[in-house]
């Protein structure tokens, strides 16, 4: 498997390698604090899906938006997100990106695009054509993207919002991060066809299959992508084939997964893979990558301080944030 | 003043707020060509045009979920779902996602939606056409939830529900959309949410009367009041946020109270109601409370079922007889 840099600058590509870096070292220690009790609640790590997300992410411009789902740490790091405010969210602090009243599952940055994570499958799907549907009706030139799993890909939301967006040819961008696994299920065991782009023909507009462990390959599938929808093409379904390294959540046994199988993906690894092509093709040196490593690391090292150090949110905090409008109380 | 239908007052909310803001937009089943299943939007579609009167498939989560993200980029949308039957159709996206979008994301998202929705029994519509889902959501932290009962709360409380920044789920019951009232037609005519509307004075029995059970309760009331016996008729008009002090203040004068709604009796809006008074005023009950409600069936098709199970007048007459005997009026 041959990586192709064509038409990505050496700034994009360096870039790229430190946001999977990042996403990588994000979900590794944010899985170590978790052991070590920093973080109360559970985690759907990425690993071995860094290229769908970061691919994606750089592809877009900052007025684009996304949703995101249950695996989602890498979608907005990818988009630029604050990895000390989201430590400080699975830290469950004050100063973490919703206060500590979302979580993993929830987080979200309207300034960066990101309409939220979400611990419903495909519920970020309907929501994210929503958005389109707003800036196709004012005229902007902005697409929404909506990241998902296989799993995603038989709720009924997916496919009423797949319907919706041919229908009206919104500027979103569908992108299905197939890793092959449905939470505890292969996903043969969940849809009559492996390549689920197949299902875009359905609703009128084109699904592409990129390998999803090649960023470079998935940024310019992407771009493509969102510059059809820019321009009033309508949608893209751009599935992404590539593979989980750890279970549904920290702490799944992953019964289900033949012998062998891991040990092949993490083999196919996306960012050896990239770090390797950079150095072939003379855009970064060994060195070069080991420092954008260190730098990650030392990174994270200052996320986790500052979720460490910051404080619990108040109890009745809770009670706060409901509504805009609380009629004097009667509701909060 | 002068007098509307319900619908008309609806309708008339729908094009003020369109005319007064270019981010309200309709989107939902056969609201624009076909101009509403119960005729509510018609003109609608000729007036403001098909960007902004958009007629959807038959997809009530692409529905909600479009209006969330819609409304989280700035506009102002109004879903509408054909019969409150069909919510559940969208349920994750109107509990999960609606419902929780504020509070999940630590405030970040603004959530103007008004989800437009029938309920109630029109006749014979039977099981899936005909149930008052009302209850469902108060349970549901994060919704508003709005009951109108009369052609100028409609107008008032819609356009309340459209200008505020909160998911509002509005049940417009279908037995009530020929009735006439009159209507203000100052375009800034507004209902605010949790102020009940006091219907009625009386003297002797409060009876909260939730949406289409309002004229019933008042028709009860005309009844009684030939025997003697004042139902003072409380419209709560919004279920969440529910103005719990008008009734406190009508059960310290009357003593008795009677919830009526057409939601099935069991966890409908009168076991919350009941239980808030029960908390809150039991030293002033003279009498256990009362609850006047659909049985606990689904709602049957054959006209002599269906009556047997729907809350009627006479049943809020049997209920204030109920309470009144032995006449121990204060």
């Amino acid at each position: 498997m041959i990586t192709d840099l064509t038409g990505l600058t050496p700034e994009l590509l360096r870039e790229m390698y430190r946001r999977m870096v990042l996403v990588r070292e994000f979900e590794l220690r944010a899985i170590a604090e978790r052991r070590i009790g920093l973080i109360p609640g559970f985690i759907h790590a990425s690993i071995g899906q860094e290229a769908s997300a970061v691919g994606v992410g750089m592809a877009m411009r900052p007025e684009d938006v996304f949703t995101s789902t249950h695996r989602g740490h890498g979608h907005l790091i990818s988009k630029g997100g604050d990895v000390a405010r989201m430590m400080a969210e699975l830290a469950a602090r004050a100063t973490g990106y919703c206060g500590g009243r979302g979580g993993s599952l929830h987080i979200a940055d309207f300034a960066l695009g990101s309409l939220g994570a979400n611990g419903i499958v495909a519920g970020g799907i309907p929501m994210a054509v929503g958005a389109a549907l707003a800036f196709a009706m004012r005229g902007e030139e902005r697409v929404a993207v909506s990241f998902f799993g296989d799993g995603a890909a038989n709720q009924g939301a997916f496919h009423e919002a797949l319907n919706l967006a041919g229908l009206w040819k919104l500027p979103v961008v569908f992108v299905c991060e197939n890793n092959l696994y449905g939470e505890g299920t292969p996903q043969h065991k969940q849809a009559p066809l492996a390549d689920l782009a197949l299902r875009a023909r359905s609703y009128a507009f084109p699904g592409v299959i990129v390998d999803g462990n090649d960023a470079p390959s998935v940024y310019r599938a992407a771009s493509e992508a969102l510059e059809r929808a820019r321009h009033g093409l309508g949608p893209t379904l751009l599935e992404c084939k590539t593979y989980r390294w750890h279970g549904h959540y920290e702490g799944d046994p992953q019964v289900y997964k033949p012998t062998g199988e891991q040990q092949e993906w993490q083999a196919r690894c996306p960012i050896v893979r990239l770090g390797a092509a950079l150095v072939t093709a003379g855009v970064a040196t060994e060195a070069d990558l080991e420092a954008i490593r260190e730098a990650v690391r030392a990174e994270l090292d200052e996320a986790v301080a500052f979720a460490r150090q910051s404080p619990q949110p108040q109890p009745d905090e809770a009670l706060m944030g409901v509504y805009a409008e609380t009629h004097g109380g009667k509701v909060f | 003043m002068r007098e509307l239908t319900y619908s008309e007052a609806i309708r008339e909310a729908l094009a003020e707020e369109m005319a007064r803001d270019p981010s309200v937009f309709l989107i939902g089943e056969d609201v624009g060509v076909f101009g509403g299943v119960f005729g509510v939007t018609q003109g609608l579609l000729d007036q403001f045009g098909e960007a902004r009167v958009l007629d959807t498939p038959i997809s009530e989560s692409a529905i909600i979920g479009a209006a969330l993200g819609a409304a989280m980029m700035g506009m102002r949308p109004v879903a509408e779902i054909m019969f409150g039957d069909f919510l559940p159709i969208a349920g994750d996206q109107i509990v999960n996602q609606l419902a929780k979008a504020r509070y999940m994301s630590g405030g970040k998202a603004n959530v103007p939606v008004t989800v437009r929705v029938t309920t109630g029994a029109p006749g014979s519509a039977a099981q899936q056409h005909s149930q008052s889902p009302e209850a469902w959501f108060m349970n549901v932290p994060g919704l508003k939830i709005v009951t109108p009962a009369t052609p100028a709360d409609a107008k008032g409380l819609l356009k309340s529900a459209i200008r505020g920044d909160d998911p509002v789920l509005f049940f417009e019951h279908k037995m009530l959309y020929a009735e006439r009232g009159d209507v203000p037609p100052d375009p800034d005519f507004l209902v605010p949410f949790g102020e009940a509307r006091l219907a009625r004075e009386g003297a002797h029995i409060t009876v909260v009367a939730i949406g289409g059970m309002l004229r019933h309760a008042l028709r009860a009331a005309d009844q009684l009041a030939e025997e003697g016996i004042q139902l003072e008729v409380i419209d709560p008009r919004t279920l969440v946020p529910f103005d719990l002090e008008t009734v406190v203040r009508s059960i310290e004068k009357t003593g008795r109270l009677i919830i009526a709604h057409e939601a099935h009796k069991r966890c409908g809006a009168g076991a919350e109601i009941a239980a808030l008074i029960a908390e809150e005023a039991l030293d002033w009950l003279d009498a256990p409370i009362v609850r006047v409600a659909a049985k606990n069936v689904p709602i049957p098709y054959a006209p002599a079922l269906e009556q047997y199970v729907l809350p009627s007048a006479e049943d809020i007459v049997a209920a204030a007889h109920k309470l009144a005997l032995p006449l121990r009026i204060r």
